[in-house]
């Protein structure tokens, strides 16, 4: 592992850690309103300063983190798995089934992603609890995100449905469910985690895009997007900076996803 | 006939194939595209519900009226089907949300969209081929980690932040499209060309003393260019995909802006509209550049 892969896990891990620690790190809640200082500037009490209705933008940042870090992976989780059972069945069954899953895979490739995210997210419905605005983000990224991963998966399958130990599974008497759950799917494994790594920032950003357009994670409840979302009232970058910390903080959280999934090698 | 000509006939009969091919993948694609909108639309929590019916100013006759004209979205392949024969006549449907002809509004709106995302690509191209060629020739390892950085940077930050950064520092739309699609441009160029460079013949032509630019120019950008001319094609839908948050947070009167409004107040007749026509710019950018890419492979290839 190079020096900037090691520092790019290490600032992943802290920021995974700060953000679950947020129940002892925050000063309070993030809901918590201090109706005598709206709008404040960082001070020892607040180190980030308040929001417009005066909750403390520290606590937000690490609450919102830990739902943007919590939910990405769960939505990666939703959409390798159903990639798996999509791509990698058809692509073990091939023929009509393989075309069939291509062309329904290419069917949501041929509209750009964020075109489809936010139209269905627009389609479910906005004035829901902020529980179910987390659940309904999760599954819409989830149940989208998995045509670019079943393309991949099927070809990987299509290409172990005529290997030689495959084959000669089959020729044991090896067949159907057995063979693709013993046999097909742990070989798919390594394509799988891959897929899984790469899928976490892509829905790290949608949802940050989602939350901007008001469609992510509902109030009281903060996320990277709805954080984000604060900056539509800036004026100019001079005027709070301070503001401008969860953008800093995303960009740092993905560059070390970049790094860390990146096959790229910086010269020396 | 001579075996030159027959090459040249089976590689039109070939290319021909392939464009029909395309075509109908193309027509398949873009009708199953609109009829999951319509579905999409229709299944959605809340479909059977009109905004307009709330207003206490409509008597019963005119809220009957409004029933009466959803009323054939009801059964989605029926409003499907007359979708398509009201297309092949020219007539789009009518925008329940604006109330006006979707045909009109996409003539007024797709020529904002066409040109934001078109200099924005235009833009975007310019600087991520011009920073992969320079990365290529220049071969300094801190001009790489410029790039690296800058482009690293950029694709870190979602669309919608660059809209309101835009929207901050005074920046046209354009702009913005630019920084979304640049950072593609150049990690996947500049990786296509380091993969051209790797190859032997590149190294032997260097060893001969032959200039970079020509190097570039006539042996590692015919390596990396059918690939570069797809990632064309791609470039078209990241762009389009991106000018949704752009045109709704900058307040352009685009193609993205509306796609916005009609997922919002769920109209399902412009809705299904859109997705059938950025379906079909997507594939249409896709197809094009497949066929490009065939059209330019050296025959013997």
């Amino acid at each position: 592992m190079t020096f900037a892969r090691k520092l790019a896990c290490i600032v992943v891990v802290a920021v995974c850690a700060m953000s679950l620690a947020a129940n002892w790190l925050a000063p309070a809640g993030y809901a918590k309103q201090f109706r005598e200082a709206p709008s404040a500037p960082p001070s020892r009490h607040h180190l980030l300063g308040t929001d417009e209705i005066g909750r403390d933008r520290f606590a937000r940042v690490l609450y919102g983190t830990r739902i943007s870090l919590l939910l990405a992976p769960a939505a990666a989780l939703v959409s390798t798995a159903l990639a798996a059972v999509v791509g990698g069945l058809a692509g073990y069954l091939g023929g009509i089934w393989l075309r069939m899953a291509r062309g329904f895979a290419d069917l949501f490739l041929s509209l750009p992603w964020l075109f489809l995210l936010i139209t269905v997210r627009a389609l479910m419905p906005l004035n829901v609890s902020p529980l179910v605005s987390v659940l309904i983000t999760f599954l819409i990224l989830g149940l989208l995100g998995w045509a670019a991963s079943a393309r991949v998966l099927s070809t990987s399958a299509d290409a172990l449905r005529n290997s030689d130990f495959v084959l000669q599974a089959r020729a044991s008497g090896l067949h159907g469910a057995r063979l693709f759950v013993v046999h097909v799917l742990p070989n798919l494994k390594p394509v799988l985690y891959a897929q899984f790594w790469i899928s976490i920032p892509v829905f790290i950003l949608s949802e940050a895009n989602l939350g901007i357009l008001g469609l992510g994670v509902a109030e009281p409840l903060p996320s990277w997007g709805s954080l984000l979302r604060e900056l539509e009232g800036l004026l100019s970058f001079r005027e709070e900076p301070w503001r401008l910390v969860p953008l800093v903080l995303l960009i740092v959280v993905m560059t070390s996803f970049q790094m860390l999934l990146s096959n790229e090698e910086v010269p020396a | 006939m001579l075996p030159e000509t027959s090459h040249k006939t089976s590689r039109l009969k070939t290319l021909l194939w392939k464009i029909t091919r395309h075509l109908g993948s193309i027509a398949a694609l873009v009708l199953l595209g609109g009829l999951l909108s319509a579905t999409l639309v229709r299944i959605a929590p809340g479909a059977d519900s009109d905004g307009r019916e709330l207003d206490p100013s409509l008597s019963a006759e005119s809220v009957r009226a409004l029933r009466q004209s959803r009323a054939g979205e009801k059964n989605i392949l029926r409003f499907y089907v007359n979708y398509l024969r009201g297309a092949i006549h020219g007539d789009l449907g009518t925008s329940h949300a604006l109330g006006q002809p979707v045909q009109s509004l996409l003539r007024e709106r797709w020529p904002v969209t066409a040109r934001v995302a078109g200099i924005g690509l235009l833009v975007a191209w310019l600087v991520g081929a011009t920073l992969a060629f320079t990365a290529c020739l220049w071969r300094r390892p801190l001009f790489e980690i410029f790039g690296l950085t800058i482009s690293g940077a950029f694709l870190c930050i979602p669309a919608a932040v660059l809209a309101l950064l835009s929207v901050i520092v005074n920046a046209p739309g354009y702009l913005a499209i630019a920084l979304i699609v640049f950072p593609k441009i150049y990690r996947y160029s500049r990786n296509l060309l380091a993969k051209a460079y790797a190859l032997p013949h590149i190294t032997a032509a260097r060893a001969r003393g032959i200039g970079e630019l020509r190097i570039l120019a006539c042996h590692a950008l015919p390596v990396a260019g059918p690939q570069m001319i797809a990632l064309a094609g791609i470039s078209i839908s990241i762009a389009l995909g991106a000018s949704i948050p752009i045109e709704s947070l900058c307040g352009l009167p685009g193609i993205g802006q509306l796609a916005w409004q009609a997922a919002l107040s769920r109209d399902l007749p412009l809705l299904v509209n859109l997705t059938v026509l950025v379906t079909l710019v997507t594939l249409l950018a896709n197809s094009g550049a497949d066929v490009m890419i065939y059209m330019l492979t050296p025959q013997d290839a």
